[in-house]
C-alpha cells in the first residue's frame, strides 16, 4: 500500500528558503523537524522563542522567514491543556506579527503540540480572515482521546487529494507515520464551522483503516476524533496543522516494516516525511 | 493577598475523559461502581491580582471550545452527591501551579508575587460516603503527598491554600557529639536518620574531639549524606573475609568494587591494549567510574554515555513521584557528565509483586498493582515531557517485591567529543570558578533521601524523603545548559541528587582541592528552612556549575534570557576544605580528606551457607515430559514475565527524535518485543545504537554466580542478534540486594554478602571472557520491608545491560523470520536446566538445574555468528531466553505471521521433551537463513553446536502458525491466535 517515493530532484534555490523552528519552553522534536527541512534542501533555523520575544530588542524577527515551524513536544508540560500556555504568550507578545506574517502569505506547519498551538491560536481552521486583523478567536479545539492517555503507534492517514493544503499535495493516497500525543480528538466549536471546515476540504489528512477509509474507531483513529480528522489547514492550504508526526519519519528505516518492505521490493529510498517539508519549501518557491 | 479560585471543566456534551477513566478504574480495581464521574480541574490563585485580573487570567486559561470556568465556583448540578477534592500537601512540587503561574504573568504582562496552588475535584454520582472514603484511600489520593476534602452540596467557596513554610529565623545548632557513649551515638544517628554505624559515628568524634569542637547540625548532616551507603557505597568497598560454598576462605581486601568492577575493566583494557584493539589516542573506554556515568567512543565526532539507576524506596512510598524522579534524576546524571552530553534514550525495568496479589498486605504497603500503575504513570510523564524515546522495558514479578518495588531507570546520550574547542568528557575547573546552582528551588523535599535509601522501609519512613519531578522545569534548563556548553561558558557541573548540595559541590570542591559558598543566596521555595536543610535538600531539576569569573555575566544573562533561574552561591578553592556559610556565620567547615576519605572501612564477613532447597523428586521430573507440551506453552504465555506489556508500553514515546530503526515491539502486529533495539545516533548518519539486557533474579535463588553470567551472556547474545558489533560493547551492572550485613534482625546476612561475592564473581567471569568492560553501575543495598512485625525481603538482583554499536543501522535484524522456505536453526547446546525456568515456576517443579553458562565456549560461538551475520548470511536472530526455546518460537510465528515449522527430534533425544523446549539453558540463538546459504551457514557455525530446527512455512488462512513436531509427529501445531490470546491478556487490564 505504501507508495514507493523516490527522491525528487530538490529544487535549485531551496537553500534560499528561510524556515523558522521555534523550541524552547519544553517543545522537543526541533531536531527532527529542522533535519526534515534541510533535507528538503531548505535552511532552517532553530531559535528558542525568547529569542523573538526580548525586550527592548528581539535577537530574531518571524518577518525574516519565509516559514515558521511550530514543533511537538509538552509546552509548558501542557498544564491547564496542550498549548495553552504556550499559545497565550505567542497571542499576547507575538499575536499581531503573527497575524501579518499569515496575511503576507507566509506559511506555517504545527505538528502535535505545534497543531494544538495553532489550532488555540485561532490560526486553524482560520475561516473568516480579514486581512489586517489581529489573532481571530478560536473556533475549534483539542481534547484529550477517548482512551485517556498517551499513545504512540504507527497510524495511516487517507490525505484528501481535494484539499487545498500545500503540504500534502501529492502524498496520497496513504500516507504513514507514528501518532504520539495524549488530546488529539478535534472539536469544533459548532457545527457551522464544522460543514465550512468539510465543504472546503480543510481537513487534509484523516485516520484510515486497513482499506484506506477515514476511521473513528480505536486503535487505527488513536484519539476518537470525529470523522478520523488529524489535521486541519486554512483556505489557502499554507497553515497546516496535523498531530501525526511526519517528522519521525525521515528514513526508510524508521517505518516499523522497513525490513520486510525491502524484502519485498517495497522501501521507499527515503523517509515519506521528507515529502512533506519538501511541499513546503516548493510552496515558498512558488511550485 | 486576596485568594482567587477557578474551576474548570469539560462543556457539557464533551467528554469528561478523566471523569471516564476513573469511573472505569474504580471499577477495575475496587469493583466500586458509580453511577457517573464528572472531574473539574481547580486553581487557586495566591498572588498580587485584583478581581478583574482574575476574570481576565480566567479567560485566557479555559478553552473557549471545550470547556466552561468560573472565578469562584462552578455550579453543582444537583445530580452528584458527594465531591472529592485532592490537593498537595504544603511544599509538594506543584509543577501544574508553576506554570498558570507563568500563565497569569503573560496575560497580565507583569511579574506576580506569590503562588498558584492546583488540584482537582471528582463529582460521584451513585456511591455511598464510604465508598468514595475507599475509592479516596485506595485510588485517588496518597496521604504522604496530597490531601482530600469529602463535601457533599451545596458546598461552600473554600479559598485555603496550602502556604509553606515559616516566619521563624533559620539557625545553626551544635551537636554535643564529644563524650557520647557507643549507645548514645547510635541514638543520635537513629533519630536523625543519619544512617550512620556507631563506628562510623566514633571516627565522626574523634575527629571532632582532634580538632577540640563539637560539630555543627549542619557538618554532621554534610557527613552522613557523603558516607552514605547510597554516595559511598561502603558495602563494596569494605575489605570481605568470605567463605565460599566449598568451604575455602580468603580475605577481599580490595572490596568487590576494586577487585570485581574495576578490575575487571582494567584487565579488559590491558587486554585491548595489548591486542592493538584501538587506534592509537582511540580508546573505547573514554571515562568509566570517574564521572556521573560512563563514556565510551563512538564516532570520530561523538562518544556514547550511558547510566542505569534505581529508585525503589521513593517509589514504593509514592509510585507516581518516586519513580518519575527516578527516570528524569538519571536523566540528569547522563547529561551532567563531562560538560553535558545531549539525552539520547531512555530506558526502564521494573520488578514487582505480582499484579493480580490478592493475598495479605502489611500496613503501610500499597497493592502491587496500584504500585506498578503509579510507576508506570511516573516514568512514563516523565520521560515524555523530556522528549526522550525509550528504548528498553521489561517487567518482572515475584512476591518478594512486594516490599520494596525495584524501579530501574537508564539513560544514553551522545556527547561531542569536542565542544568549544574543548574535549568534553573532561572538567577543566580551576581554583576560583564560581559556584552556580541552576535549575529548581530549594524546599524541604527530599531531605534524608540518601541516608533514606540506605535503611529498610519501616513505620517511621519519613514523607519528606520523597521528592516529585518537574520535567518541564529540567528540560527547559537542559536546553540551556546545551547553548552554555556550546559557548564555553563553564568548565564543570554535576547533578544535585542524593544528598543535594552538599554531595553535588562536595563531589566538586575534589576537581580544584576546596569549595566556599553561602547558603544564605540559595533561593527557596519557601522561608523558614534551617541551613542543614538548604544543605542536603534533594528538591529536583537542580545542577550544580563551576562558572570561570569572566564567563559569569554571560552565563547569567542566558539563564535569564531562557527564564531558568541560575544563582552564584561561591567559589571554588584549592584550600583543602568545604566551608559552608550562612550570611556571615560559618555553618559548616571540614577538611575534603575526612569528608572523602574519613569513612572507617570495617571488614564484612561472608559466609555461603545456602539453605536446603526441596528438590522435585526423579518421577515428578520425568512426569513433566507428559504434560500436553501445547497447554503448557499456552499457560506460559500467559504469565505476567511473559505476557506482552505492549499496551502499557505505548504510553511512552519510543520515536521521538525520529532515530528509531528497531524499535521495541516489532513484527506484523507490533506487539511482539524486540530481541534488542537499534537507533540512529545523529540525524544524517546510519552509524547506530543497540541496547539490549539481562536480569534472572529465579537463578539467584540457587546460586547468583550463575545468574550474573546468565545476565551478562544474555544482554551480549541479544545485541549480537540485533547486530552490533562485537568489538563495542559495554555493559552496566545494577545491584539490588536485600541486607548483606548480618544483625539481630538480619540473621542470614552473612549468607546474602556471600551471594553478593559470589554475584561479583560470576559478573568478572562473564565480562572478560566475553571482553565486555563494566563502564558504570549502582548498587542499591538495602530492599529490605519491616512492616507490622512482618518482613519481606528482595531476592538477590542483578540487571545487567548492554550498549551495543553498528557501523550501519541498515544492516539491523531482529527476530522476525523473512521468507517462506528460510531454515530455522538454533545454535548453541540446550541442556537440561530447567531450575528457575518459568516453565518449572509455573509447574511448581523446584530444581536446582539453574542455566550454567560456557563462557568460552559461547565467546566462540558468537564470533563465529557475527562473522556470518557480517557477511549477509543471517535473515532474523532471537536470543533464546525465559521460556526457553518453545517461547522463541513463539515470537517467530507471532512476530513474522508465517509458519514456523520444526522437529525437535536431536534435542529431544537426550533431554526430554519438557527440557529441549522450555530449558533456559543460555548461550543459544534462534536464528534464520536462506535455503541456498545452509552450505555457508553450516561452514561457518557446525563447530558450534549448530541444531537444524526445521524451515519457514506460508501462513494458513493469512494467520503464522507453530508446528513442533517428534518423530515426524505433531506434538502442537498452533496458529498465532490462539497462541495471541493467552499472550495479550496476561496483562491486560490489570
Amino acid at each position: 500500500m505504501t507508495t514507493r517515493l523516490d527522491p525528487r530532484p530538490t529544487p535549485a534555490n531551496a537553500k534560499d528558503v528561510r524556515v523558522l523552528v521555534l523550541t524552547g519552553h519544553g517543545l522537543n522534536c526541533e531536531a527532527e523537524t529542522a533535519a526534515g527541512f534541510t533535507f528538503a534542501g531548505a535552511t532552517a533555523d532553530t531559535v528558542h522563542l525568547g529569542d523573538l520575544l526580548e525586550r527592548p530588542t528581539p535577537r530574531k524577527h518571524l518577518s525574516d522567514y519565509h516559514l515558521v515551524a511550530f514543533v511537538g513536544g509538552f509546552s509548558f508540560g501542557d498544564h491547564v491543556a496542550s498549548g495553552r500556555v504556550y499559545a497565550n504568550r505567542l497571542r499576547f507578545r507575538l499575536g499581531d506579527d503573527l497575524a501579518r506574517f499569515v496575511d503576507d502569505g507566509g506559511l506555517a506547519l504545527g505538528i502535535c503540540n505545534g497543531f494544538q498551538t495553532l489550532v488555540k491560536l485561532g490560526l486553524l481552521p482560520l475561516l473568516d480572515r480579514v486581512k489586517g486583523s489581529g489573532l481571530p478567536a478560536q473556533t475549534a479545539t483539542l481534547v484529550d482521546n477517548d482512551r485517556l492517555g498517551y499513545r504512540d503507534a504507527w497510524i495511516r492517514l487517507s490525505v484528501d487529494a481535494a484539499s487545498p493544503c500545500v503540504f500534502t499535495r501529492g502524498l496520497g493516497p496513504i500516507l504513514e507515520c507514528p501518532t504520539r500525543h495524549g488530546e488529539g480528538k478535534l472539536v469544533f466549536a459548532s457545527e457551522a464551522v464544522r460543514e465550512r471546515v468539510e465543504a472546503a476540504h480543510l481537513i487534509p489528512v484523516r485516520y484510515a483503516d486497513a482499506a484506506g477509509a477515514p476511521t473513528e474507531a480505536w486503535p487505527e483513529n488513536p484519539n476518537g476524533s470525529p470523522g478520523g480528522a488529524a489535521g486541519l489547514c486554512d483556505v489557502t492550504g499554507r497553515v497546516f496543522g496535523l498531530m501525526p508526526h511526519p517528522d519521525a519519519y525521515l528514513y526508510p528505516e524508521n517505518h516499523p516494516d522497513w525490513i520486510s518492505q525491502g524484502d519485498r521490493g517495497e522501501r521507499p529510498l527515503r523517509g515519506v516525511g521528507v515529502r512533506l517539508f519538501e511541499n513546503g519549501v516548493r510552496a515558498v518557491l512558488g511550485g | 493577598m486576596t485568594v482567587y479560585r477557578l474551576e474548570i471543566e469539560a462543556r457539557p456534551g464533551l467528554p469528561d475523559a478523566l471523569g471516564a477513566v476513573t469511573k472505569q478504574e474504580l471499577q477495575a480495581f475496587l469493583s466500586i461502581s458509580p453511577t457517573r464521574v464528572r472531574s473539574r480541574k481547580i486553581y487557586l490563585l495566591d498572588l498580587d491580582i485584583d478581581a478583574a485580573e482574575a476574570a481576565r487570567i480566567a479567560a485566557a486559561l479555559v478553552d473557549p471550545v471545550a470547556e466552561i470556568g468560573a472565578v469562584g465556583m462552578l455550579p453543582d448540578d444537583g445530580e452528584a452527591q458527594f465531591l472529592l477534592s485532592v490537593s498537595f500537601l504544603p511544599g509538594v512540587t506543584d509543577s501544574i501551579g508553576k506554570s498558570v503561574k507563568t500563565a497569569c504573568e503573560d496575560c497580565l504582562d507583569r511579574p506576580l508575587v506569590g503562588q498558584v496552588y492546583t488540584g482537582r475535584q471528582y463529582a460521584f454520582s451513585g456511591l455511598t460516603r464510604a465508598e468514595v472514603e475507599r475509592a479516596a484511600a485506595q485510588l485517588l489520593h496518597n496521604p504522604l503527598i496530597e490531601r482530600v476534602t469529602l463535601e457533599e452540596p451545596p458546598r461552600r467557596l473554600s479559598l485555603e491554600v496550602p502556604r509553606a513554610g515559616t516566619a521563624r529565623a533559620p539557625s545553626t545548632s551544635t551537636v554535643a557529639l564529644r563524650g557520647l557513649d557507643d549507645e548514645a551515638l547510635d541514638r543520635l544517628s537513629r533519630e536523625k536518620i543519619l544512617a550512620l554505624s556507631v563506628v562510623e559515628m566514633r571516627a565522626i568524634q574523634a575527629h571532632f574531639t582532634a580538632i577540640s569542637r563539637d560539630p555543627t547540625d549542619a557538618e554532621l548532616e554534610c557527613l552522613a549524606q557523603t558516607w552514605s551507603e547510597h554516595c559511598k557505597h561502603k558495602i563494596f568497598a569494605a575489605p570481605i573475609a568470605y567463605t565460599d560454598p566449598t568451604g575455602k576462605k580468603q580475605l577481599l581486601e580490595r572490596g568487590l568494587f576494586k577487585t570485581f568492577i574495576a578490575g575487571t575493566t582494567e584487565s579488559i583494557a590491558a587486554a585491548r591494549t595489548a591486542a592493538s584493539a584501538d587506534p592509537e589516542g582511540e580508546d573505547f573506554l573514554v571515562s568509566v567510574f570517574s564521572d556521573n556515568a560512563g563514556v565510551v567512543r563512538f564516532t570520530e565526532r561523538d562518544h556514547l554515555v550511558y547510566k542505569v539507576e534505581t529508585h525503589n524506596s521513593p517509589s514504593a512510598l509514592d509510585p507516581y513521584g518516586g519513580a518519575m524522579t527516578g527516570i528524569v534524576g538519571v536523566n540528569r546524571d547522563s547529561f551532567g557528565t563531562g560538560l553535558g552530553a545531549d539525552l539520547l534514550a531512555n530506558v526502564w525495568g521494573y520488578c514487582f509483586g505480582p499484579p493480580t496479589y490478592s493475598g495479605h498486605l502489611p500496613p503501610k504497603l500499597m497493592p502491587p498493582r496500584r504500585i506498578r500503575d503509579g510507576v508506570h504513570r511516573g516514568v512514563i510523564d516523565g520521560g515524555n515531557q523530556s522528549g526522550i524515546p525509550y528504548a528498553r522495558g521489561f517487567e518482572i514479578f515475584d512476591d518478594r517485591y512486594l516490599g520494596k518495588p525495584l524501579v530501574y531507570c537508564g539513560t544514553v546520550s551522545v556527547m561531542p567529543v569536542t565542544t568549544a574547542g574543548r574535549p568534553t568528557h573532561e572538567k577543566p575547573m580551576k581554583p576560583g570558578d564560581r559556584v552556580v546552582m541552576i535549575g529548581g528551588r530549594v524546599g524541604k523535599d527530599g531531605i534524608h533521601g540518601a541516608t533514606f535509601s540506605s535503611v529498610r522501609l519501616d513505620e517511621a519512613s519519613p514523607a519528606q524523603a520523597v521528592q516529585i519531578g518537574d520535567p518541564i522545569t529540567q528540560k527547559c534548563m537542559f536546553d540551556m545548559l546545551t547553548e552554555a556548553r556550546d559557548l564555553g561558558l563553564y568548565s564543570g557541573m554535576t547533578d544535585n541528587g542524593a544528598g543535594g548540595l552538599s554531595s553535588s559541590i562536595g563531589e566538586m570542591a575534589t576537581y580544584t582541592g576546596g569549595a566556599e559558598f553561602d547558603l544564605a543566596k540559595v533561593p527557596l521555595k519557601y522561608p523558614g528552612l534551617a541551613p542543614w536543610e538548604i544543605l542536603v535538600s534533594e528538591a529536583q531539576e537542580r545542577m550544580t556549575l563551576a562558572v570561570p569569573p569572566e564567563h559569569l555575566d554571560a552565563f547569567l544573562d542566558l539563564a535569564r534570557r531562557r527564564e531558568v533561574e541560575a544563582t552564584d552561591l561561591g567559589s571554588f578553592t584549592d584550600s583543602g576544605r568545604l566551608v559552608v556559610t550562612y550570611g556571615g556565620a560559618t555553618v559548616c567547615d571540614l577538611a575534603l580528606a575526612f569528608l572523602h576519605d574519613g569513612v572507617p572501612r570495617v571488614t564484612r564477613t561472608a559466609v555461603w551457607s545456602l539453605p536446603e532447597h526441596t528438590v522435585a523428586s526423579a518421577g515428578r521430573r520425568a512426569a513433566a515430559n507428559d504434560t500436553l507440551m501445547g497447554e503448557l506453552l499456552l499457560g506460559l504465555l500467559r504469565r505476567p514475565n511473559l505476557a506482552s506489556h505492549e499496551d502499557r508500553a505505548r504510553h511512552y514515546d519510543h520515536e521521538v527524535k525520529g532515530l528509531s530503526v528497531v524499535k521495541p515491539f516489532l513484527g506484523v502486529h507490533r506487539d511482539v518485543p524486540a530481541t534488542a533495539t537499534v537507533m540512529r545516533v545523529r540525524h544524517g548518519r546510519d552509524e547506530g545504537l543497540v541496547l539490549s539486557e539481562g536480569i534472572h533474579p529465579q537463578f539467584g535463588d540457587i546460586d547468583t554466580l550463575a545468574m550474573a553470567t546468565a545476565s551478562v551472556d544474555e544482554a551480549v547474545r541479544r545485541a549480537l542478534a540485533a547486530g552490533a558489533r562485537y568489538d563495542r560493547l559495554a555493559g552496566l551492572d545494577n545491584f539490588c540486594w536485600p541486607d548483606p550485613i548480618v544483625g539481630p534482625s538480619n540473621p542470614d546476612g552473612e549468607h546474602k554478602l556471600a551471594q553478593l561475592v559470589r554475584c561479583c564473581e560470576g559478573l568478572q567471569n562473564a565480562c572478560e571472557a566475553y571482553g565486555v568492560p563494566l563502564i558504570s553501575g549502582k548498587d542499591s543495598m538495602k530492599n529490605d520491608a519491616f512492616l507490622g512485625g512482618v518482613k519481606i525481603s528482595i531476592p538477590p538482583t542483578l540487571l545487567v545491560s548492554v550498549i551495543g554499536q553498528m557501523t550501519d543501522v541498515r544492516r539491523a535484524l531482529t527476530l522476525s523470520p523473512r521468507s517462506v522456505g528460510d531454515l530455522v536453526y538454533v545454535l548453541g547446546e540446550t541442556r537440561d536446566e530447567c531450575g528457575g525456568s518459568e516453565a518449572a515456576l509455573a509447574v511448581g517443579l523446584e530444581l536446582e538445574t539453574v542455566p550454567r553458562t560456557d563462557l568460552a565456549r559461547n565467546a566462540a560461538a558468537y564470533r563465529a555468528f557475527v562473522a556470518a551475520r557480517d557477511q549477509g548470511l543471517i535473515r532474523s536472530a532471537d536470543a533464546v531466553t525465559r521460556g526457553g526455546l518453545a517461547v522463541a518460537l513463539t515470537r517467530a510465528a507471532m512476530a513474522s505471521e508465517l509458519g514456523v515449522a520444526v522437529e525437535i527430534d536431536t534435542l529431544e533425544a537426550a533431554l526430554g521433551l519438557f527440557a529441549a523446549l522450555f530449558s533456559e539453558s543460555t548461550g543459544r540463538l534462534l536464528f534464520t537463513c536462506a535455503p541456498g546459504d545452509r552450505a555457508a551457514v553450516e561452514a561457518h557455525l557446525g563447530a558450534h553446536h549448530l541444531v537444524p530446527l526445521g524451515v519457514i512455512e506460508a501462513a494458513r488462512d493469512g494467520a503464522g502458525f507453530l508446528r513442533v513436531a517428534r518423530g515426524g509427529k505433531a506434538l502442537f501445531d498452533l496458529d498465532t491466535k490462539t497462541l495471541r490470546t493467552p499472550f495479550s491478556e496476561g496483562l491486560h487490564g490489570v
